[in-house]
């Protein structure tokens, strides 16, 4: 999808040099992600993967024109790491990091407010172009470039989708987590917008969970603004209230909560809704077929 | 994480935030000592545990004299404590809080929660104190007054004046509003808390503002700076196969059914849960055993799902990414060895190595149930502890 990662985006990582964002720098570049540096603090100058490493988040930009950061930094880290690149003027923010403490994200957010930058996550697998590049923890493999784009709060749960969706024959142009968190950069409803004016997509997966007011708030600007068909589905039908499931932003608080509340109200704003998770694959196919 | 009513009142108190004179104890005697030494004509005694509701349930209760205070405190320790959050087991209760008894005149509701809309800290406050506030948002919404804080600046002074008036809260009660409001916010800042509510906040007889009962809830991923917070943890009130799940990196939640789940990633524990209901089964437990499981976590999943005596079958769904099948093929052998496994373990292994895994499986000697796709998964799962449940029920009528 062209907003967010695309043929021309130039990519970093922050906290390049660690052992986690190596091996997915790699990865990424494997498939042909366009990677032009990275950031480790105190190893400014030095090479990594044949590609030079910076000090700061502003010099990469400067010396390579960098437009896109996966921050792979730890959870105490990762705020300064988000608000450095937001400073540094990067447009699309990639954060994988779980467990970042959440007011430490409703400063983030507020620091964002009046930039350009978006960010993905955090708590994310990431984003992936099949046939572009990717920036995340994904497995590449499962995806095949085609005209679905899916966005989702789980990973696993995205990976299941893109299964279904491959034994029946549908690629997707992009894949975005926005992460299980409770407070994140980038809601749906800012991600199915994009998907909206993409001319790569032609239908729309939103993979939810209970917790929070996203998915119903995606479906609400959806129904006033979408002309794609926008296909839903909920995890957590048998979730107990009040115990986080995993995620920290997968808890019921409140009725509107509860997957059902979530899959009754997107239904009844108009969307393809899937009840059983083993059928997102043959909804995505009955969506676009009608 | 959660604490103790007397735990949030003690650092409520140290932010500026009047609450009632009064001390947690263990005993008995204990509590008498300490209504003697607080003074005054009647106490309250709470038993202290991690729940809502306790009034309801008899862990409330006031005492008229010294006396009173002491058999009332003898009565609620020791007790379990049956709420409507704590199950039919209810909750042992091992100390109470001891305080002054106060007189209301009014009592309201303010609380601080995160807006996941907004994504913001967001100020709450009603005049129908007492009562939870989802009943209020629910039955009477416009009862609700928010105030949406900006973390660059904090909770304003004028902000609390506005809350204040909404609710009633005028004349001499003004300052007194604007100085718990911005106590229970710095409060909530300066530890990480995710929600922190006082309820009810109470005009007393005397006329001053008195926090009667406050909850807080802390962020667990803010724990490692906040260490006087994680001092404050209760592990009596956890779930140990919650905690022993934790120190394994592993994220477990019992639930009451009998299909034991281990599964990679939250989405996915939930949609296996989701499938298996939808087949009419019950999932024992969420599990996620996480990205880049080895083969002795995926032991350690096991041993912590094989505690739950209701589970009578195994089903593992592993959509492996960061994962390997390989390596979750081979903790499932050794989980099977080292702890003599004999239920139905129904495996579905994809994504990265899921050839290696599967051959891991099939070349052993243990009868694995292997399935195609979370479907089939679900579908075998349910089969199969059905069949264990028609077996045992009519055993059973026969020794009646």
């Amino acid at each position: 999808m062209s907003v967010l990662l695309n043929k021309d985006s130039r990519v970093i990582f922050q906290g390049f040099t660690g052992q986690h964002a190596t091996f997915h720098a790699e990865e990424a570049m494997k498939i042909g992600t366009k990677v032009v540096g990275g950031v480790t603090p105190g190893k400014g100058g030095t090479q990594h993967l044949g590609l030079p490493v910076f000090d700061t988040v502003e010099e990469a930009v400067q010396a390579t024109g960098a437009d896109v950061s996966g921050i792979f930094a730890p959870p105490p880290f990762a705020a300064d790491a988000i608000m450095e690149a937001i400073d540094a003027g990067i447009k699309t923010i990639v954060v994988i990091a779980d467990g970042i403490p959440v007011q430490d994200m409703v400063r983030v957010e507020r620091y964002r407010l009046g930039t350009n930058s978006i960010i993905i996550g955090p708590n994310t697998p990431g984003i992936i172009t099949p046939g572009v590049g990717k920036v995340g923890i994904m497995p590449s493999h499962i995806y095949s470039p085609g005209r679905i784009g899916i966005v989702s709060r789980s990973g696993t749960l995205n990976y299941e989708a893109v299964a279904q969706m491959s034994d029946l024959g549908l690629g997707q142009s992009s894949s975005i987590g926005i992460g299980g968190d409770p407070v994140n950069g980038t809601d749906f409803a800012t991600v199915l917008k994009a998907f909206e004016d993409d001319p790569d997509t032609d239908a729309v997966l939103m993979i939810g969970e209970i917790g929070g007011p996203q998915e119903v708030e995606a479906a609400r600007w959806a129904k006033k603004n979408m002309r794609k068909p926008l296909i839903g589905y909920v995890a957590g039908l048998s979730a107990p209230p009040g115990r986080r499931m995993g995620h920290a932003g997968a808890i019921i608080s409140s009725e509107s909560d509860t997957a059902t509340a979530k899959i009754d109200m997107m239904e009844a704003l108009g969307m393809f809704v899937v009840r059983n998770p083993a059928d997102i694959g043959a909804t995505v196919l009955r969506a676009i077929k009608s | 994480m959660n604490i103790h009513e007397y735990q949030t009142k003690d650092l409520l108190k140290h932010y500026g935030v009047p609450v009632p004179p009064g001390r947690v104890v263990h005993t008995d005697a204990q509590a008498a000592t300490v209504a003697e030494e607080i003074g005054g004509s009647r106490w309250v005694v709470k038993a202290q545990i991690h729940s809502g509701g306790r009034g309801k349930a008899g862990g409330v209760r006031v005492g008229n004299s010294i006396d009173e205070v002491r058999v009332i405190a003898d009565e609620i320790i020791g007790t379990n404590l049956v709420t409507h959050q704590t199950g039919a087991e209810g909750r042992l209760v091992r100390r109470v809080l001891v305080e002054q008894a106060s007189n209301i005149v009014r009592e309201y509701y303010v609380g601080l929660i995160i807006d996941r809309a907004t994504r913001r800290i967001t100020l709450v406050a009603s005049a129908e104190g007492g009562v939870e506030i989802e009943v209020v948002a629910k039955q009477t919404p416009e009862r609700i007054i928010r105030e949406i804080i900006d973390p660059a600046v904090g909770l304003l002074d004028f902000q609390c004046r506005k809350v204040a008036y909404k609710v009633g809260l005028k004349g001499a009660l003004l300052p007194q509003a604007v100085k718990v409001m911005k106590g229970l916010y710095r409060c909530m800042r300066d530890n990480d808390a995710i929600m922190a509510e006082i309820n009810p906040l109470a005009i007393v007889d005397n006329g001053q503002l008195l926090a009667l009962d406050a909850k807080m809830t802390f962020d667990d991923n803010a724990l490692y700076r906040r260490p006087t917070i994680s001092e404050l943890r209760d592990f009596d009130e956890e779930d140990p196969k919650e905690v022993e799940a934790t120190g394994h990196g592993l994220n477990y939640i019992a639930l009451d059914g009998d299909v034991g789940c281990i599964v990679n990633g939250a989405g996915l524990a939930m949609a296996t849960m989701d499938a298996i209901t939808l087949h009419g089964g019950r999932p024992a437990n969420f599990l996620d055993v996480g990205g880049g499981a080895t083969p002795e976590k995926v032991a350690n999943a096991f041993r912590i799902v094989l505690q739950d005596p209701a589970v009578k079958i195994i089903l593992i769904n592993i959509f492996a990414g960061i994962n390997r099948c390989d390596w979750i093929a081979t903790g499932i052998i050794q989980a099977m060895r080292d702890q003599n496994i004999q239920m139905p373990i129904i495996v579905r292994l994809a994504g990265t190595n899921v050839e290696e895994g599967r051959t891991i499986l099939s070349t052993s000697k243990f009868p694995f149930i292997i399935a195609s796709n979370l479907n089939d998964a679900a579908a075998k799962a349910v089969t199969e502890v059905n069949n264990i449940v028609q077996k045992v029920v009519p055993l059973k009528k026969e020794h009646s």
